[in-house]
Formats: C-alpha cells, sequence, structure tokens
C-alpha cells in the first residue's frame, strides 16, 4: 500500500497458522464459557440426576452396621444431604433442628440423612458433633469431592433427594425451624 | 528459599530416623511451636480462602487447620506425612503448585515448550534479517558503523568519547 | 429522584455514544466529513453526560440513600464523607460508572488533539473507542446499575430494580448500609483502582489508533508516533497501580509481603508486560521502521490483556481474594471480548502483508538483537503467567478438581527470566551506541548467538521444576554456573564497554558475600543489580563529561541539558535504575526473610534477627462514631540491648461489615523492616497475647526504587516543545497525506 520498497511478494499470514490462532482462539473462550457457566449455575439444580459418590463416615458413625456409604445403594429412600463445617457459625443454628428432624424419621427407615463435613478439622468436628448430639451418618468430604459434585456455594447447604435419586429441593443457609425440614420432606414421601 | 525447605526436609528425616533408633519411647517431646506449624502451614493453601497460605489466612477454618498440624506435629507426624494428609483429605488444591501427575504435566511442560518455539521464532526471524547486511558488512566496515540515531549531537559525542580514550 | 436523574443521564449517554458510533461508521462510508464532525462532538458529550450521572451518584453516596442497593451495600452512616465518596469503586456497579468516567476522558482528550494530519484515522477512533464506552455503559444501564433500588419479589427474595417490578412490594428504607469492606478503606486502596483503571483505560487509545491504521490502510510510524506518548502515560499509570496495590497488601493485608501471585494481581500484571516490551520494541520500529507486525500485535495484545484480565476478575470465572462476586455481567462481557479478540486478530491477518517491514540488521548483537531478547524474556514471563491462570481452569473442566498454582509454581517459573532481563538492563547503555561502532562485534557470527540463545535455554530448561526436584539441591549450583556462565560469556564480549563495571560489580559482590550473605542466587542477584547500577551510571557520567567538554558547560548544566535532549532514553536508564533499586527490596524479602510467631505474656518479649520486641501492653476500645472496636498492643523493641522505640500494631473490627482489618507495626530502615502484628489476644493481658513478626530485609528498597521509577517514567513521558512531529526520515516520506483535508 503506502510502503515504498514493495518489491518483495505480498506473504500473507499462512494458512495453517491461521488455522492454529482460530482454534486456539476459540478453544480458550470455549473454556472460559463454560467456566463462567459453571460459576454462573450456583449449585446443582433441582430435577438434576445426582451422580453416585461414596461417604466414609467419621468413626462411630454406621449405617447399617457399615461405615461408609454410597447414594446408589439408597435408591428407594428420601436422602437429606446436609453440607456444614465446625467452623461455620450459621451451621449451628440448625444443627439442633436438623438432629431432631432426624430424630422423628430414623426409626421409619423411609428417610437418610447424611451430614457432610466440608473442608474442617476432625478434632473440630468431633467436638461439633458431641455438642449438638447428632446421630445421623456423618463423615468428612475427601478431597472436596462431594462438595465439588453439588458444586455448593457455601455451607450451609441441604439438598433433598428422592427415591429415585433425583435432586427435589436445595436450601441455601441455614434451617430456621424442624417444621421447614419436615414440610420439605414430607413434599418427598408418598 | 527452595533450599532452605529441602534442608528442612532433610533435617526432619534424619530427625525422624534419629527417633526411630532411639526405639518405641514416648518421644514427645515439648509441643511444637508457632513458628514450626507456620513453617508448614505456609506451603498449604485452604480452599476457604483461596490463594492466600494458610500460616497467614485469618479464618476460622485455617485457624482450625493450623492447630491439626500443630497436633500432627505433636504426635511426631513428619512434614511430608502431613502434607499428604491434608492433600488425602482435601484435594490436591491445598498444594501451592499442582502435583506432577496426569493433566498437571502441562502446567510444567507448556511455559518451557513456548518460550522454547519463541527462542527458535526469533532466532530465525534474526538470522533472515541479517543475510543482507552481513554482506554489507563484508563489503565494507564503514558501513557497519550505523548512523549514530536521529540526532547529530550523539555523533559528536562519540567522537569526543574515542577523543577520550 | 436523584437516582433517576443519574439513571436517565446515564441511558442519555449510552445513547450518545451509540450515535456516535453510527455517525462515524456512515460518516466514513458516505464521506461525509460533517457527520465524522458530528460523531466527535457526540463523543465529546459523554464525558459531561457521565460526570452528571456520577454526581448524582455520589450524591446518594454522601446522603445515606439506602434505598438504593448501591449505596446500601457500600457505605454506612459511619463512614467520613471522603470515605463515601470513594466507596464510588467500591463495588462493581459503582466501578464500572467510574470506569465509563474515566474512559470518556481519555476519548474527549484524544479527540480534542489536533488532527490536522491524521484525517482519516480520526472516524475510526471514535469507532472504537465509543463501542468500548457504549459496552461500558450497557453493562451498567443494564446488568450492573448503580443506581437501582430493592424490592421484595413475591417469595420474599430480594430483586434490584430502577422500576418497581410486578408484584413486588419496596423494601423499607433501611436505617444503615452494610459500610466498605474495611480492606478498602485504607488510603492506598482509595487511590489504587484508580490508578490501575487509569492505566488500563489508557491502552484503550493506542488500541484504537492500531485498529484506525490497519483499516485504513495507513501502517506507516504514524500510528506510532501520536500513540507513543500515550503508551508510556498508559504504563505510568498502570505501574503506579500495580505498585500501590503490592505497598496496600504489605501494610493491610498482614501477611508481610507485597505480592501474591494471585490471578487478579496477575490479570492487571499481564499488561504490563505486553506493554513493557511494546514500549522497547517501539524503539526499533520508529529508528529502524522494523518490527511493524510485532508492534501492532503487542499493542493489540495489551488491550487484549486489559479487557480479558477484566473480564476473569469481574464475571466471577476466577476465584480470588480479590474477585469480585459472581456477577450477571459474564457472558456480555465475554461476548465484547470474544468480538474484540475476532475482530482484532482478522484485521492483523488481514493487513499482514501491509506491515511488512523492510528488514535489516547489522549485528546479532546489535541494539535490535538486544530489544528482541528483551521482548522475548517479557513474552516468556506472560506465556507463564497465562498459563498459571488458565489452568485451573483446564484442571477443573478436564479432571474435575481444583489446584492452585500459587506463588512457588510463580517464582520458579520467572525468576531466571527476571535475571536475565535484569543482565539486559546492565548492558542497555551499551546498545544505545558504542556497540554498534565496535567491528569486532559486528563480526560475531551465528553460531556464537545460537549459543548465547542457548545458555538462557539450557539454564532455564535446568530450573525448571521437575528437573531440579530429580537433581534434588544440585539444581541451585548448576543454575547459579549457568547464570555465571552467560555473564561471563556476555562480558567477553562487551569486554571493551562492560570490564571497569564488572570489576567493580564483582567487587561488590566479593565484600557482599563475605558480610551479608553466602547465598548463591542472592549474590548473583546483587551482581546483576551492582553491575546495571554501574554500568548505567557510568554512562550517565560519561555522557556528561563529554558534553561538558564539547558545549563548554558546567557539569549540572551538561547534566540536565543531557537528559532535557535526550529524556527517553535517560529516563529510560533511570527506569533501570530503579528497577534495580525495587530488585534489592525484592531480593531481601525473598530471599532474607525471617518470622517468628508466640503467644507472650506482659512482660515478656520474642526475639528475631537480632530485635527484641517485649509486650507492653494492651487495649480494647470501641469508637462508637466511627463504628469502629480498636485492640491496640504497646510492644518495645530493642535491637541488642537498645531500645529502639515502641510499635503499636493493631487490629480493627467494623461493626457495619463485621469484619476486621490487621494493622501492622512498622518500623522501617534502610536495612529493614520490622513488622510486627497482633494476632490474637487474651481478654486478661497476663495471659498473653500473639505476635508475629517479620523481619523483611532491603524491602524499603522497592517503594525507594518506585519513586525513582515515577520520576523516570516522567522525564521519558515528558512532552516535548513541539510534540506535534520530529522531522520524517527518508522512509518515512512515502506517505502523502491523501484525503480532502
Amino acid at each position: 500500500m503506502t510502503e515504498i520498497k514493495d518489491t518483495a511478494p505480498r506473504r500473507g499470514v499462512p494458512v495453517w497458522v491461521q488455522v492454529v490462532i482460530w482454534t486456539l482462539l476459540v478453544a480458550l473462550f470455549a473454556l472460559v464459557a463454560v467456566t463462567l457457566n459453571k460459576r454462573q449455575q450456583g449449585s446443582v439444580q433441582p430435577g438434576a440426576e445426582i451422580p453416585d459418590f461414596t461417604l466414609k463416615f467419621f468413626d462411630g458413625y454406621q449405617h447399617e452396621g457399615k461405615s461408609e456409604i454410597k447414594l446408589s445403594d439408597l435408591r428407594g429412600k428420601v436422602v437429606v444431604i446436609n453440607f456444614w463445617a465446625s467452623w461455620c457459625k450459621p451451621c449451628e443454628q440448625e444443627a439442633a433442628e436438623l438432629q431432631q428432624a432426624w430424630s422423628e424419621y430414623a426409626d421409619s427407615g423411609d428417610v437418610i440423612f447424611l451430614g457432610v463435613d466440608y473442608v474442617d478439622t476432625e478434632p473440630e468436628a468431633r467436638v461439633y458433633l458431641k455438642k449438638f448430639g447428632i446421630s445421623f451418618a456423618n463423615g468428612p468430604d475427601m478431597a472436596t469431592k462431594i462438595s465439588q459434585m453439588f458444586r455448593i456455594t457455601g455451607v450451609p447447604e441441604t439438598y433433598f433427594i428422592d427415591q429415585n435419586g433425583v435432586l427435589q429441593y436445595v436450601k441455601v443457609g441455614p434451617f430456621t425451624s424442624v417444621d421447614e425440614i419436615r414440610a420439605e420432606i414430607e413434599k418427598l414421601l408418598p | 528459599m527452595k533450599r532452605t525447605h529441602r534442608f528442612a526436609a532433610l533435617a526432619l528425616l534424619l530427625l525422624l530416623l534419629a527417633g526411630l533408633w532411639a526405639g518405641s519411647v514416648a518421644a514427645q517431646g515439648s509441643a511444637p511451636t508457632d513458628d514450626e506449624v507456620n513453617a508448614i502451614a505456609k506451603q498449604l493453601y485452604c480452599p476457604v480462602c483461596e490463594n492466600t497460605p494458610l500460616d497467614v489466612c485469618p479464618t476460622e477454618a485455617c485457624r482450625q487447620w493450623r492447630e491439626l498440624i500443630r497436633q500432627q506435629l505433636s504426635e511426631g507426624w513428619t512434614e511430608d506425612q502431613i502434607k499428604q494428609y491434608f492433600v488425602d483429605n482435601y484435594g490436591a488444591r491445598v498444594l501451592g503448585e499442582p502435583p506432577r501427575t496426569g493433566l498437571n504435566w502441562l502446567v510444567y511442560l507448556l511455559p518451557p515448550v513456548l518460550i522454547l518455539a519463541g527462542a527458535f521464532i526469533l532466532f530465525r526471524a534474526m538470522r533472515t534479517w541479517m543475510k543482507p547486511s552481513t554482506t554489507e558488512a563484508a563489503a565494507g566496515p564503514a558501513e557497519t558503523s550505523q548512523p549514530a540515531a536521529q540526532d547529530e549531537y550523539m555523533s559528536k559525542f562519540e567522537e569526543e568519547l574515542r577523543k577520550r580514550k | 429522584m436523584v437516582a433517576d436523574f443519574g439513571y436517565g443521564i446515564l441511558v442519555v449517554a449510552l445513547l450518545v455514544s451509540l450515535y456516535s458510533v453510527v455517525a462515524a461508521l456512515v460518516g466514513v462510508r458516505t464521506k461525509s466529513a460533517a457527520l465524522v464532525e458530528s460523531a466527535r462532538r457526540a463523543m465529546l458529550l459523554t464525558w459531561p453526560l457521565i460526570t452528571l450521572s456520577a454526581l448524582a451518584l455520589i450524591y446518594l453516596l454522601v446522603n445515606n440513600h439506602f434505598e438504593v442497593s448501591f449505596v446500601y451495600e457500600v457505605t454506612s452512616r459511619s463512614m467520613p464523607t471522603y470515605l463515601k465518596i470513594t466507596a464510588w469503586w467500591g463495588g462493581q456497579a459503582g466501578s464500572l460508572v467510574f470506569w465509563s468516567w474515566l474512559m470518556s476522558a481519555f476519548a474527549s482528550l484524544v479527540t480534542l488533539r489536533k488532527w490536522d494530519r491524521d484525517r482519516e484515522f480520526l472516524p475510526w477512533v471514535i469507532v472504537v473507542s465509543s463501542v468500548t464506552m457504549a459496552f461500558f455503559l450497557t453493562m451498567s444501564v443494564v446488568f450492573e446499575n448503580p443506581f437501582a433500588r430493592m424490592w421484595f419479589a413475591p417469595s420474599g427474595e430480594v430483586i434490584k430494580a430502577m422500576l418497581q417490578p410486578a408484584g413486588s412490594t419496596a423494601v423499607p428504607l433501611q436505617p444503615d448500609g452494610r459500610g466498605l469492606n474495611p480492606l478498602l478503606r485504607h488510603p492506598g486502596m482509595i487511590i489504587h483502582p484508580p490508578m490501575l483503571y487509569l492505566g488500563f483505560v489508557s491502552f484503550v487509545i493506542p488500541y484504537a489508533f492500531a485498529i484506525a491504521a490497519l483499516v485504513t490502510g495507513r501502517t506507516d510510524d504514524r500510528w506510532i508516533r501520536i500513540t507513543r506518548r500515550w503508551t508510556l502515560w498508559a504504563w505510568l499509570f498502570l505501574s503506579f497501580g500495580l505498585v500501590l496495590g503490592g505497598r496496600w497488601a504489605y501494610d493491610v493485608l498482614g501477611w508481610g509481603g507485597y505480592w501474591g501471585w494471585d490471578p487478579v494481581e496477575i490479570a492487571a500484571f499481564m499488561p504490563w508486560l505486553t506493554g513493557t516490551a511494546f514500549l522497547h520494541s517501539v524503539m526499533i520500529q520508529e529508528k529502524r521502521g522494523q518490527l511493524k507486525q510485532w508492534n501492532m500485535i503487542l499493542v493489540m495484545l495489551t488491550y487484549a490483556l486489559v479487557i480479558f484480565g477484566t473480564f476473569l476478575t469481574r464475571s466471577g470465572v476466577l476465584s480470588s481474594v480479590h474477585a469480585f462476586a459472581s456477577s450477571p455481567i459474564g457472558p456480555f462481557f465475554m461476548g465484547f471480548v470474544a468480538l474484540t479478540f475476532i475482530i482484532s486478530i482478522a484485521l492483523l491477518i488481514w493487513r499482514w502483508p501491509d506491515l511488512r517491514s523492510e528488514t535489516e540488521m547489522k549485528s546479532m548483537l546489535s541494539r535490535e538483537a538486544l530489544f528482541l531478547l528483551n521482548n522475548l524474556l517479557f513474552m516468556s514471563v506472560l506465556v507463564i503467567c497465562f498459563v498459571g491462570v488458565i489452568y485451573p481452569l483446564v484442571s477443573e473442566l478436564v479432571t474435575g478438581s481444583k489446584v492452585t498454582v500459587g506463588p512457588p509454581w510463580y517464582e520458579f517459573s520467572t525468576s531466571p527470566l527476571f535475571a536475565m532481563l535484569m543482565f539486559l538492563m546492565a548492558i542497555a547503555p551499551l546498545s544505545s551506541w558504542g556497540l554498534s561502532s565496535q567491528e569486532k562485534l559486528a563480526n560475531i557470527n551465528k553460531p556464537v548467538l545460537g549459543g548465547l540463545l542457548a545458555v538462557p535455554v539450557i539454564a532455564y530448561a535446568i530450573w525448571w521444576k521437575p528437573i531440579s526436584d530429580i537433581m534434588g539441591s544440585l539444581p541451585g549450583v548448576v543454575i547459579s554456573l549457568a547464570i555465571i556462565l552467560i555473564v561471563v560469556v556476555l562480558m567477553y564480549l562487551f569486554r571493551k564497554l562492560l570490564w571497569q563495571s564488572a570489576l567493580v560489580a564483582s567487587a561488590i559482590t566479593i565484600y557482599l558475600a563475605f558480610t551479608y550473605t553466602q547465598n548463591l542466587i542472592a549474590l548473583i542477584g546483587f551482581f546483576l543489580v551492582a553491575l546495571t547500577l554501574t554500568v548505567t551510571l557510568r554512562e550517565f557520567w560519561r555522557a556528561t563529561r563529554a558534553r561538558q567538554n564539547a558545549q563548554q558547560e558546567n557539569f549540572f548544566t551538561a547534566f540536565s541539558r543531557l537528559v532535557g535532549r535526550n529524556r527517553r532514553r535517560y529516563g529510560g536508564y533511570v527506569i533501570h535504575v530503579s528497577m534495580m533499586l525495587m530488585a534489592i527490596g525484592i531480593l531481601g524479602i525473598e530471599m532474607f526473610q525471617k518470622e517468628t510467631q508466640g503467644m507472650i505474656p506482659v512482660g515478656q518479649s520474642l526475639k528475631i534477627a537480632g530485635y527484641t520486641v517485649e509486650y507492653k501492653d494492651l487495649a480494647s476500645w470501641d469508637e462508637a462514631d466511627k463504628g469502629v472496636n480498636y485492640t491496640r498492643a504497646v510492644v518495645s523493641v530493642y535491637k541488642d540491648g537498645t531500645y529502639l522505640g515502641d510499635l503499636h500494631p493493631r487490629k480493627d473490627f467494623y461493626f457495619d461489615s463485621q469484619q476486621s482489618m490487621t494493622i501492622p507495626g512498622q518500623r522501617p530502615t534502610l536495612k529493614d523492616d520490622l513488622y510486627v502484628l497482633l494476632i490474637d489476644w487474651q481478654p486478661a493481658t497476663a495471659t498473653g497475647a500473639t505476635f508475629k513478626i517479620y523481619v523483611n530485609p532491603l524491602v524499603n528498597w522497592l517503594w525507594i526504587g518506585s519513586l525513582l521509577f515515577f520520576i523516570g517514567v516522567i522525564i521519558a513521558a515528558w512532552p516535548d516543545r513541539d510534540p506535534e512531529y520530529v522531522p520524517a526520515r527518508a522512509r518515512n516520506k512515502a506517505y502523502q497525506p491523501s484525503s480532502a483535508d
């Protein structure tokens, strides 16, 4: 164009370079878009089928004599999964209510409560469990696998899964009353 | 810093060996100091306050982690055992850098490869640019002293310097 | 009412900037100068409009209008007025308006310049600036409206909207706001974001000119000449923002450091890297007409990194302590970033052949080669930063598990590159003149150059973590040897020019080895610092003397005229010197930082690095009018038995935001910085309090260096008496002003 010495052949960008550039660009934006989507989704939404996971309990907790539990073994039961941590103040507000609700359903066998302890230290977690007399099965979230699966946005969060393994309700933040927990469970029971 | 870590690890290892040698004497000496706890906490990152080393993170969760380290130290755990415990419990993200396994190799391989590629491209480009001027340079050394930039002041300056030598 | 007014004005500003885009485009299309002029005026109008809107926002902030959601979130009654004003950029919604405001100021400034020679650039500069403007305004108007009020939705959720949504009820007026995050109340944080934003925003201008040059096909040096100084100022603001951020972190975050290799920090650092590379390589284009393609890439990359980084941190994609909470602007913002990238790349590919430069290079060790090496190193640091920031996303996506790419990785990966950059700074003054006249050097051939390039590569490979881990403690030695080897080889090549300085630097290093440290890496660092300082200062000395002799001036006149007549060169050297001072500080804190922590009762003391810190007293009290609880300890500092004074580490607890801030007690000296933090305390002072004490050697040189740095940039960027034009050199006269003006 305005070059003086334009004797050299007008060499453009080689096609393969162009292909590489655009591919990389698409890959970058695909990566960012997927991540963005994930961040904006928040936690797993009702209606989703929850992938299987295994929760290993703290010593002293058991379910039907076993020291760990697989979600898929609980088909046919309503599963209430509560994420908590001993350092979490709001969790303490609902701990007694959860235990109360559990004690009401424990004997029926139709409802299972699972406590998943998120990024916590075992000694403090035990103190917490003892303090609130929690008797439903509890275990640490090893390597934060379960919380990542649910994409929890914080603690406490509670997930209600129906008999078919489908998530039906998510409670973000602490429950304020036993009634609230009871109401959600009753909706899922036949 | 890295080297001191390695030293610390070595020292710890020696200590451990010494401990083994001493036999099964319930040798849990004095309580670990804050500094010993922090030395390990510094290398860990808790998921609650992302990208902040554990030794300075102010949250309650991290305080508990530090207490756990203290307890483990007092039970005679080694630094590596403690780190491994945290990795098992909270995932690889507690480490300051990705463990060298599987996909994580990318983060170690990619920068050197890209930098090498960059160096190669640069070298090739420079070689092509050199060609015309090397022939010129061969024609006469006078050509090589480039016109000393935009202002003739600088050439005066250079001359002055030459005189001064 | 005021909120509605502010919002309305914001909408008008958006419409005006959209009009400006359309008018400029149509004006170009129809060759209508009148339409372009109209677009220009429209663009000039945005600044007063956004200013009005911002004033409305400030009015709301200052007068506690807590019905407005943003005001409720960032202010509280107990905050002093100046903090209420600065709360403007204390949250996402407000800072976007702040961003637009700065942006419009810059756009207006640039449109006010004389355009006689560059008429054909004007419409395209308007288009680029106004599109960006319109984009940011849209985010404020649609997604993050700072004027939105709060309403209860029927479901009980609080929603933010300008007008009452159907079925909702108004949230009762809150008695008090939540207050600004205490970390953001620090003076450093008040200036740090504006500076950073200024830096970010001002890079739009060079980018706009680059796009204009590509679109119009006027790809000669003109656009570079216009934007060079802009870039320098933009770079100054960005650097200032980064340094202030570091200082703020040092004073407020309470971890005894200034830089944590956090993704958000890196997002701001990446454009700085490309900007710095550009400032160097642009000199080659100006002087030699080379590297047109590369400079274009650098300018575009810098701007791309600015908006990409802003997007990553503001959309919640990156998780970080600094990040804004997840925000609805994400997808829209990403669309804009993608659009920018696509258009930039497409234009570049289209015009690539026109950007070819006359290629010539005198020698592989010429100034050009050194500048290119400099660029390679900056790009390498960029690559490391980019991989480090992006990889956690890749890992999360592919394997489902999160990883941390943290400081150890970055330090390991980048430090050899920084060492090499330091060496380049050492030989920089040689490149400016003497080098090319060294006939010997011109004859240095390919193998030698290949070797020269290979040594850093090999050194880097050895440094590279996996290998070094396998080899145990060997790498420290090997790397040091490799770096020593590079230095020796280069010194041999530059022997005529370097040997005196090298002697001085070696003497200093040996002295340090006996008196200060035996750490090899630190010694290499100090050697490079000493070398750069001696070479650069000697250059000042020698050039001043030469001028003194040639012009018969006295020394000071000669010196000031020397610098004044070659502002960019000597400004650049001042910057290099300042970098070395900063390097002293960084080496000090990185290599020799000491810390200790312990709980001590009153009267007891902690000892560290020759200091004795004795716990004297502790008091805790509320200041109700400020809404803060202060807990302040008094500690006495002794060194080798001598009483040096008292320090007062504190912890401030803010009631409104329920957050606390740790203020260290600092005792800065040139030798080191004693930094005492109050970590914890027992109600009964007899039981004790926990202190954490850092001794950060040499760290204050970092801040001294920063000050000198600004002086250097200001010297380099100071406008010339005739800023418009330096006579065109032979190769530039190809361009003849073509169009109707």
